[in-house]
């Protein structure tokens, strides 16, 4: 089948059945979508499935025809940061970091919907996702700066 | 997780998932995946074949002839700015994530777990009176969603519908902070050319009508232990979910 992520195509084999979490880290090789619970529970697997946030560990490939995949791959380079993942970077919006690729994803698309989001619309964005380092004051700043960000 | 022994069947019509599903025995039903795949992944689920339903057009709502009709595969994201009690009843379950995957005929096949009650949906479709329509053994069949629920899986769900009347609605739920709870206890209220349904989802394996609160007295349920709850809790629980459900009713 094939699968298109980060705007790259590529021809994959596992099973239609198997997530595309699995396919994305196993054998795709691409590691920032986390096996965090693998229950739908905990939002560190999240990417974009043509632009929406999607739990990767809870979708079937066989599921994602023709679909474009979106990872925090996809989004920005070490060099060139977008503008949530700069937002997380200024406001330590990221302490161990296993939570954030699921953070900058739904982020990501938050912003795509809401250009301003009150407090409760990042609330309700970000209620899948967990860390478990309790650092949510600091990720609330960093998608609020995200916004203010995007303004400009 | 080991799929390789897994024959998977994507259907591209009604027809062909009605053809593959057969009369349902040895075949697991994927909808939106979201108690599916969590199952697969800890091996709670060892499928033989499994029928992937996200082509075979069971989706959408539609309004016609004085019903509202919801195709299997419509998203619980889609119910969230439409008919209460349902609508609050979406906007309660899970995260936007889940919200945009899981599917109301998922929701109304997933029977309660060991961990938690999953059928978030189903007391507010209870009380809005749907039917489901649904394809197996013997054929299609139309029935009360309370009578197939308590029939116990088997079909395969093709659609819901109710009444697109008036009604006066209410609904109460306990509620657990953070993502991913299934609603512990929830209380759906409806009343509609003065015929009031009250129904309750999270007290055992799937949602149930409360007779006896719609006829003016207490609700005489047992309710059942899980992880997330004891049936103590909920057993306390119901009369003032109740009491809120009702109170909401009448404010509307």
């Amino acid at each position: 089948m094939k699968l298109t992520v980060n705007g790259i195509g590529h021809e994959v084999e596992s099973h239609g059945l198997q997530s595309l979490l699995y396919v994305l880290r196993e054998e795709l090789g691409i590691t920032s979508p986390k096996a965090g619970c693998v229950q739908g529970g905990c939002g560190a697997c999240t990417v974009l499935v043509d632009g929406e946030p999607r739990r990767s560990c809870l979708t079937p490939l066989a599921a994602l025809n023709g679909a474009a995949i979106t990872t925090l791959e996809g989004l920005g380079t070490p060099e060139s940061l977008s503008v949530v993942q700069a937002a997380f970077h200024e406001q330590y919006g990221s302490q161990c970091g296993f939570c954030t690729p699921g953070m900058i994803v739904a982020t990501t698309a938050l912003l795509e919907r809401t250009k301003k989001p009150t407090r409760h619309d990042i609330e309700q964005a970000l209620a899948g996702h967990y860390c478990r380092c309790t650092g949510y004051v600091k990720i609330v700043a960093s998608v609020e700066a995200a916004a203010g960000g995007a303004k400009k | 997780m080991v799929l390789a022994d897994v024959t998977l069947v994507v259907p591209t019509s009604v027809d062909e998932a009605l053809a593959e599903f057969g009369d349902g025995k040895g075949v697991t039903v994927v909808a939106g995946g979201t108690v599916v795949m969590a199952d697969l992944a800890a091996g709670r689920l060892r499928p033989k074949k499994a029928l992937l339903l996200s082509r075979a057009g069971l989706d959408g709502i539609t309004r016609k002839g004085g019903k509202v009709t919801i195709g299997a595969m419509t998203p619980v994201a889609a119910l969230e700015d439409g008919d209460e009690p349902l609508a609050t009843a979406a906007r309660h379950l899970g995260d936007v994530e889940i919200r945009a995957q899981a599917t109301v005929g998922g929701n109304i096949c997933s029977e309660a777990s060991a961990e938690a009650p999953r059928g978030d949906l189903q007391a507010a479709l209870i009380v809005l009176g749907a039917t489901v329509r649904s394809g197996g053994k013997g054929g299609e069949r139309t029935e009360p969603l309370e009578d197939f629920l308590a029939k116990g899986a088997g079909r395969l769900v093709l659609d819901v519908s109710y009444d697109d009347a008036p009604r006066q609605t209410g609904y109460a739920a306990a509620w657990r902070p953070h993502a991913h709870h299934y609603t512990i206890l929830a209380v759906a209220a409806a009343r509609q050319n003065g015929d009031l349904r009250v129904a309750a989802t999270g007290l055992g394996p799937h949602a149930v009508r409360l007779t006896s609160v719609e006829e003016g007295g207490d609700a005489a349920v047992e309710a059942r232990d899980d992880a997330l709850a004891s049936a103590w809790y909920r057993q306390h629980l119901l009369p003032r979910l109740v009491g809120r459900a009702l109170a909401d009713l009448e404010e509307a």
